[in-house]
């Protein structure tokens, strides 16, 4: 099978559908005649114009409003924030408007829209490049929040999401897109609530989504070597969870570790611990544990994020303390 | 909306209707950027001696809107009698509101839009079939202009079923996609990149139909209007941005909230074609309205319109709205869109007395069977709780 870049498989989802479905078009800063921030939508502006790929002034509020106003209107807009963190910026547009049209209208205007664009830590960015809002928006209802590990993955997931009548929130990371994955040539989409098992076993059960899903599976690989199973969950998408699968894979392995990046209180960890608890107590043979980001805004100095961010050796500690092995 | 109560003393700052009548044709030729000093601000203009927005968005056919004298007459009799049914039908209906809100029938925030009715009224017979509507939360006058049923809106504020947003949106959520009315929004200025974003889609689908976005003078002052202003401008979106000015942003008078107090002007900032508009005569709002639509059908783009308008009542049920007099509010009254419309239709000898008070005894009845028909609706059963959240019908959602 051939391999390409995350980024490439982004832009084949995104063209693909803009070919099949008039009503799609890309909007955001630089999209256009930059080729993307990050490169993810070179070339567009040169196959599709720009009256479907149109770049924006710096106002992630108005664009975003007039994503959710083009969308409850007809059209099927992908919005790409630059990054996420300057998505709260526009987040009236997101919770207020998309989140609750279809409801507040008693059904008469949906808002199929996409947003999407990088989310968490890139590399020594300061605080507020590198922050993760995947539960922000997981907790809204009315939205779906995606969250792809994988060229393949990426591409299946946001033809899914594109097609989708439902608004989704689609987060990505500048660290994944130059990350190379087999991808069919064919056409393929992913479903948006089912999680994949990425790799079976039986002593834990590690969850992940995103870019930490690379801390989770080189986490297994090193535990591999200690004889130690680990079966890792790749969520794939945060609203809605396939508590299903996690429960099943607890009931098995009776032991889980989360990985996460975003800060611990009322995490997406939380999240999965709480559900856990309540439909696998009795299976469950030791404490469910998570790795976070640390509880502070991430600083600049790489020591600093060094003793911030999930990593494997955390993640392997953290297997054997659910394992009660030293 | 919070509903608080705010103390305040400053007079409104929207001139609407404070104007004397003025001669025909003597519109000002002062400059719509100039500063207005502290003091001018504490004694506006009155609308019709100050025009410049309209000379520059619509040159040589401004000078003949300046006055609502030059208009009158030139409407034939058709349109007038429908403004007055249409107006007056939105004044029962919104009394009626009030009355049973203070009796507890309608619940929530409920934001009456008695005094405004020329706003919607001089809009909808300049518009076509096909526009669309967006406003705010003082949202029961625009998609009864439009002629969605007063049994859907009134079975809406009592929360029924059987209400336009079955009883989930509430009074400040009214929607209906029969008559292109698109709601209905709860935060300020949050319709306005909306109306925009409603714009770019039937300018992307190259329809010939435009968006008429409105808001309420507090949604100037938000970031969300500028960057779609600036946007709107930009790309040169069918969409026509007005601001129903009222004087009071809840109980903030305008002169308390910026330096710029001369609304329409904010939209120059953009290069936007922009005028104020004497929203007491809905002559004056058809006119309007139809001036900017023609630029937004040619591709020229978005315009924005100051209406000078007022609200007799508080800004929601719970406000007394101590902070104007007596006086101003009586001043107001005085000036009275419907009473002019009904003297115009009078003194032309378009109908007479009994007849108008026939129309009006028709439109209480209208309203009263809204009542009934609201009150006899069941309330949206439980099962409705888990509709309408998600297009996708089998959307697991979390339940214990």
């Amino acid at each position: 099978m051939r391999t390409i870049q995350f980024r490439e498989a982004l832009r084949e989802a995104m063209s693909e559908e803009m070919r099949r479905d008039p009503s799609v078009f890309l909007m955001g800063e630089e999209v256009a005649e930059y080729n993307g921030a990050y490169k993810v939508s070179q070339g567009m502006l040169d196959e599709f114009g720009a009256e479907r790929v149109i770049d924006t002034p710096i106002a992630e509020l108005g664009f975003a409003g007039i994503g959710v106003g083009a969308a409850t209107n007809g059209l099927r807009p992908i919005i790409e924030f630059m990054t996420f963190n300057f998505s709260l910026v526009a987040i009236d547009q997101v919770i207020n408007a998309a989140a609750k049209m279809y409801s507040m209208s008693g059904g008469q205007y949906s808002c199929p829209i996409v947003f999407r664009g990088p989310t968490g830590n890139a590399g020594m960015l300061s605080s507020q490049h590198s922050q993760n809002f995947e539960n922000w928006y997981a907790n809204t209802p009315g939205l779906k929040v995606v969250v792809p590990s994988t060229p393949y993955d990426a591409k299946g997931l946001l033809k899914s999401a594109i097609r989708d009548p439902d608004p989704v929130i689609f987060m990505e990371s500048e660290l994944m897109y130059g990350d190379k994955g087999e991808v069919p040539e064919e056409e393929y989409t992913l479903p948006l609530d089912k999680a994949n098992v990425v790799r079976e076993g039986k002593s834990v059960t590690i969850v992940s989504f995103g870019k930490m899903m690379k801390v989770a599976l080189a986490a297994a690989d090193e535990l591999a070597k200690e004889g130690i199973e680990a079966e890792v969950i790749d969520l794939r998408s945060v609203r809605p969870i396939d508590y299903a699968t996690l429960v099943e894979s607890v009931k098995k392995t009776n032991r889980m570790v989360v990985v996460e990046e975003a800060w611990p209180l009322a995490s997406i960890s939380s999240e999965l611990a709480y559900n856990v608890q309540r439909y696998a107590f009795d299976y469950l043979d030791a404490p469910v544990h998570r790795i976070t980001n640390a509880d502070v805004p991430l600083p600049y100095a790489p020591t600093l994020i060094e003793a911030a961010l999930p990593n494997v050796a955390r993640t392997v500690k953290a297997v054997k303390e659910v394992l009660y092995r030293k | 909306m919070a509903d608080t109560k705010v103390k305040a003393a400053s007079k409104a700052s929207n001139s609407a209707g404070k104007a004397k009548p003025t001669p025909k044709n003597s519109t000002s030729k002062s400059n719509g950027k100039a500063a207005v000093s502290a003091a001018e601000r504490q004694q506006p203009e009155p609308v019709e001696a100050v025009q410049p927005g309209a000379e520059k968005a619509a040159g040589a056919k401004a000078s003949k809107t300046a006055q609502q004298p030059a208009s009158k007459g030139s409407f034939p009799k058709e349109t007038y009698m429908t403004w007055f049914e249409s107006m007056l039908l939105m004044r029962r209906f919104e009394e009626k509101a009030g009355q049973l809100y203070g009796q507890q029938k309608i619940k929530g925030f409920c934001h009456l839009y008695i005094g405004q009715e020329a706003c919607v009224a001089g809009a909808v017979s300049a518009l076509r079939q096909g526009d669309k509507y967006i406003t705010a939360y003082r949202d029961h006058a625009h998609p009864l202009g439009l002629g969605t049923s007063p049994n859907a809106i009134m079975a809406e504020l009592f929360a029924k079923q059987t209400g336009c947003s079955k009883g989930k949106g509430g009074s400040m959520h009214i929607f209906d996609k029969s008559v292109n009315f698109i709601g209905g929004h709860g935060i300020v200025g949050g319709q306005v990149p909306l109306g925009a974003g409603i714009a770019f889609a039937e300018k992307y689908n190259k329809t010939g139909n435009l968006c008429i976005c409105y808001m309420g003078d507090g949604a100037v002052r938000q970031g969300a209007l500028h960057e779609a202003f600036n946007m709107a401008m930009l790309w040169k979106l069918p969409v026509i941005f007005v601001v129903e000015n009222n004087g009071y942003a809840m109980g903030t008078s305008v002169q308390r909230t910026s330096n710029v107090t001369e609304l329409y002007t904010i939209g120059e900032a953009y290069d936007m074609p922009s005028e104020p508009v004497d929203a007491m005569h809905v002559e004056e709002v058809h006119n309007a309205v139809a001036r900017a639509a023609e630029r937004a059908r040619a591709g020229e783009g978005p315009s924005f319109l100051e209406f000078k308008t007022y609200r007799y009542k508080g800004h929601s049920m719970s406000d007394p709205a101590k902070y104007r007099t007596k006086e101003e509010v009586e001043e107001y009254r005085m000036r009275d869109s419907i009473e002019n419309v009904r003297h115009t239709i009078l003194t032309q000898g378009m109908a007479t007395e009994d007849e108008l008070n026939a129309i009006d005894e028709k439109l209480k009845a209208v309203v009263a069977e809204s009542v009934e028909f609201a009150e006899q609706s069941p309330y949206p059963p439980a099962e409705e709780l888990y509709r309408d959240v998600y297009v996708q019908e089998d959307y697991p959602f979390i339940r214990e």
